[in-house]
């Protein structure tokens, strides 16, 4: 377990250009204090790569690589592979992207990447759109959410399709680890990341990145958004491990999903109905969750 | 091209083979290749080598070309030797990764077998697919032969990863006029090789007491420094690599030339110019007219990128007419080949006329015949014939 007073005072990411109140820059940060000096971050076109490796101002004290965004994965594998062949065994090889970059044109590569065994951790950060060119909608974006390409209108209510699920993508690879996290739960997605750190092969971590700027809230509220995400059950806390899921923090009575809506821009088009229906989704996927995963045997 | 007798194993091989013994001579730490018709034996061979403990590497089975290159980008970075291989649609796919790994300057070398893009969909070669990597930043060379492509693909690294260069190396073989025809090929020996070719140290790699950022992000302000530094190492390139073939040639006793071969050019007043397997088959044609006493000649234009203009612009103003064989077409112009040399040619002292002959795509045949048909042209225009400035050659109507 991780105790805040051993954490190093040492900063690996420091000085980015992230927006106020964006997530993104105490994910890399807390995820390299655990990993140590010792590691080397990938970074697919995304927020991360924009706001931390704007030439010649390097944010990060560890080696860094800027990637194409379909490759993460892969370049992860290479890294990993490179090391190996030449005797390092001491190097953790970390990927940093986005949900569209994880999630839609890096699935490919991070799928080849799992699938192969290879070593390393991959975080996906997701901040549920393409927020880096503006606020598109990705495949990780949720049922309703207004975006510049998925707009509410008089013949539309924002985001079609419910959210992709990237954790149970990952268990149907029989990964070594998978998490879902949030950084608003820090000690939890510091534990998180201290096990992957322990584990061989491929490790994925999916954490609730919310973004003031695309989602439309004020910049104080970040964390209490992320945790309104985790009470009214639009996201959870869960490891897969050894074959077999755990979920880290069941809400004893779930909160109105309205809760969680309300205070951000891309919902506020949203209707009695609209929200209903989302409270409906919810639901749904929280009764298979109970049947897969919280039977009590 | 000399052949001393040097100590070697001659082995009858397909070009794929010879490419894949030269991969293991060379000892990459990393091979990462998907596979993809006609360059699929590369893959084949490398891996029995590893599965027969011939060759002691990590061989990444990546899910596609784009991940093949992000593989070896990957693998550069962490200061590993990287080796790749594709063709065609493989290269096109591949085709950001190409920017990537030139940009951040990693000393990637990689086999590509010319085959035609679909569509219509054909596996069948001509080198329109790595000609339309132009602009990516890699240097390309063009072999004949089986025994040139076991040699450059040495060499390639060489060239690849000298100080003054660093920048990604791609290797053409025909696709199956190379890839695929065996020919007795000298293996060279390992310990001449790894003196050749010494363990790779790699000055663009991390190092945790240093820690950079590799492949950033450059804005306007800086970007364009970036881009003339890649300019300025391809210029550096071609130095580099006249010397690397002559060290390889003192070594293994087979020349080259650098980034031209001169076939019987001297006092030519016609001279053919192409590349790859092309070159093989337009030397028995040269040697028989000359026979008959025609002046004519014969340049193996060997690298495309660095562009040898030095060789166009002191062309002998005895040449009065040049030929250019493209087994491509830049489509609504000319060949691609072309469009270069001409503009090279501008330059010379005395300025030949031009024919451009289109040829050899998907696979189509360039025989003798054809060759000397475009001899016979040539003649036509020092003789004040009129011919066509783009003729394709064996077309069906």
């Amino acid at each position: 377990m991780v105790k805040v007073k051993e954490l190093t005072d040492q900063e690996y990411l420091y000085g980015h250009k992230a927006c106020p109140g964006c997530g993104l820059g105490t994910i890399g940060r807390l995820a390299l204090k655990i990993l140590g000096p010792r590691t080397i971050v990938a970074l697919p076109a995304s927020c991360m790569s924009t706001v931390t490796t704007q030439y010649p101002q390097m944010n990060y004290s560890v080696p860094s690589l800027t990637m194409a965004f379909a490759g993460t994965g892969a370049v992860l594998t290479g890294m990993s592979a490179g090391l190996k062949a030449q005797g390092i065994t001491d190097v953790h090889v970390l990927g940093l992207a986005g949900d569209g970059g994880t999630a839609d044109i890096g699935l490919q590569a991070l799928s080849g990447a799992v699938e192969r065994g290879d070593d390393f951790i991959y975080i996906c950060y997701d901040n549920e759109a393409y927020m880096n060119t503006g606020v598109q909608r990705s495949s990780l974006t949720p049922i309703g959410a207004h975006t510049t390409n998925s707009p509410a209108g008089t013949a539309s209510f924002g985001e079609k399709k419910p959210k992709k699920n990237l954790f149970e993508i990952m268990i149907a690879h029989r990964i070594p680890y998978a998490a879902t996290a949030s950084s608003a739960y820090p000690y939890d997605f510091m534990n998180k990341v201290e096990k992957a750190k322990g584990i061989a092969g491929p490790k994925f971590i999916h954490i609730m990145c919310p973004c003031p700027t695309g989602w439309g809230f004020a910049s104080d509220l970040t964390v209490e958004i992320r945790k309104l995400a985790v009470e009214t059950g639009m996201w959870y806390l869960a490891e897969y491990e050894n074959g077999k899921v755990k979920m880290n923090l069941v809400p004893k009575k779930m909160k109105p999903v309205e809760e969680y809506l309300r205070p951000q821009r891309r919902f506020r088009h949203l209707t009695a109905e609209n929200i209903k229906l989302i409270e409906e989704h919810r639901d749904r996927e929280w009764r298979l969750i109970r049947e897969k995963w919280l039977v009590k045997l | 091209m000399s052949n001393k007798a040097r100590s070697s194993q001659l082995d009858f091989l397909n070009g794929d083979e010879a490419v894949a013994y030269g991969a293991k001579l060379c000892r990459p730490h990393v091979v990462a290749v998907y596979p993809i018709t006609p360059q699929t034996i590369v893959v084949e061979r490398i891996a029995e080598f590893v599965a027969n403990n011939l060759m002691t590497c990590e061989y990444i089975h990546v899910e596609s070309e784009h991940s093949a290159m992000c593989a070896a980008m990957g693998a550069s970075l962490v200061g590993a030797r990287a080796f790749t291989a594709t063709s065609s649609q493989g290269l096109a796919y591949m085709h950001e990764m190409l920017h990537y790994v030139s940009g951040s300057r990693f000393p990637i070398v990689m086999m590509n077998a010319n085959r035609t893009l679909a569509a219509p969909w054909n596996i069948f070669g001509d080198q329109r697919d790595s000609l339309a990597q132009r602009d990516t930043g890699w240097i390309q060379v063009y072999v004949e032969n089986g025994q040139e492509a076991l040699d450059m693909i040495i060499q390639a690294y060489a060239v690849a990863e000298d100080d003054r260069v660093y920048t990604p190396v791609m290797v053409n073989l025909d696709g199956f006029v190379n890839t695929h025809t065996f020919e007795l090929v000298a293996i060279p020996e390992q310990k001449d090789v790894d003196e050749f070719l010494p363990p790779f140290k790699s000055k663009n790699a991390i190092d945790f007491n240093h820690p950079r950022s590799f492949c950033m992000t450059a804005a306007t302000e800086w970007n364009m420094e970036f881009r003339y530094q890649q300019q300025e190492a391809m210029n550096q390139a071609k130095e580099v690599i006249a010397e690397v073939d002559r060290r390889f040639g003192d070594k293994f006793g087979r020349y080259y030339g650098g980034l031209v071969e001169e076939v019987r050019c001297q006092d030519a007043e016609v001279v053919l110019i192409g590349m790859g397997s092309v070159a093989g088959t337009s030397r028995v044609v040269v040697d028989k007219l000359r026979d008959k006493g025609w002046k004519v000649g014969l340049l193996k234009l060997r690298f495309y990128r660095p562009f040898p203009i030095e060789y166009f612009k002191g062309l002998s103003p005895k040449v009065k007419a040049v030929g250019i064989i493209d087994r491509d077409i830049s489509f609504g112009y000319e060949g691609a080949l072309a469009s270069d040399i001409k503009a090279a040619l501008t330059s010379a002292s005395a300025p030949p006329k031009v024919i451009n002959f289109i040829a050899g795509i998907a696979g189509r045949d360039i025989t003798k015949e054809n060759i000397e048909e475009m001899y016979n042209k040539l003649f036509n225009l020092t003789q004040g014939k009129e011919e066509k400035e783009l003729q394709f050659i064996g077309l069906r109507w």
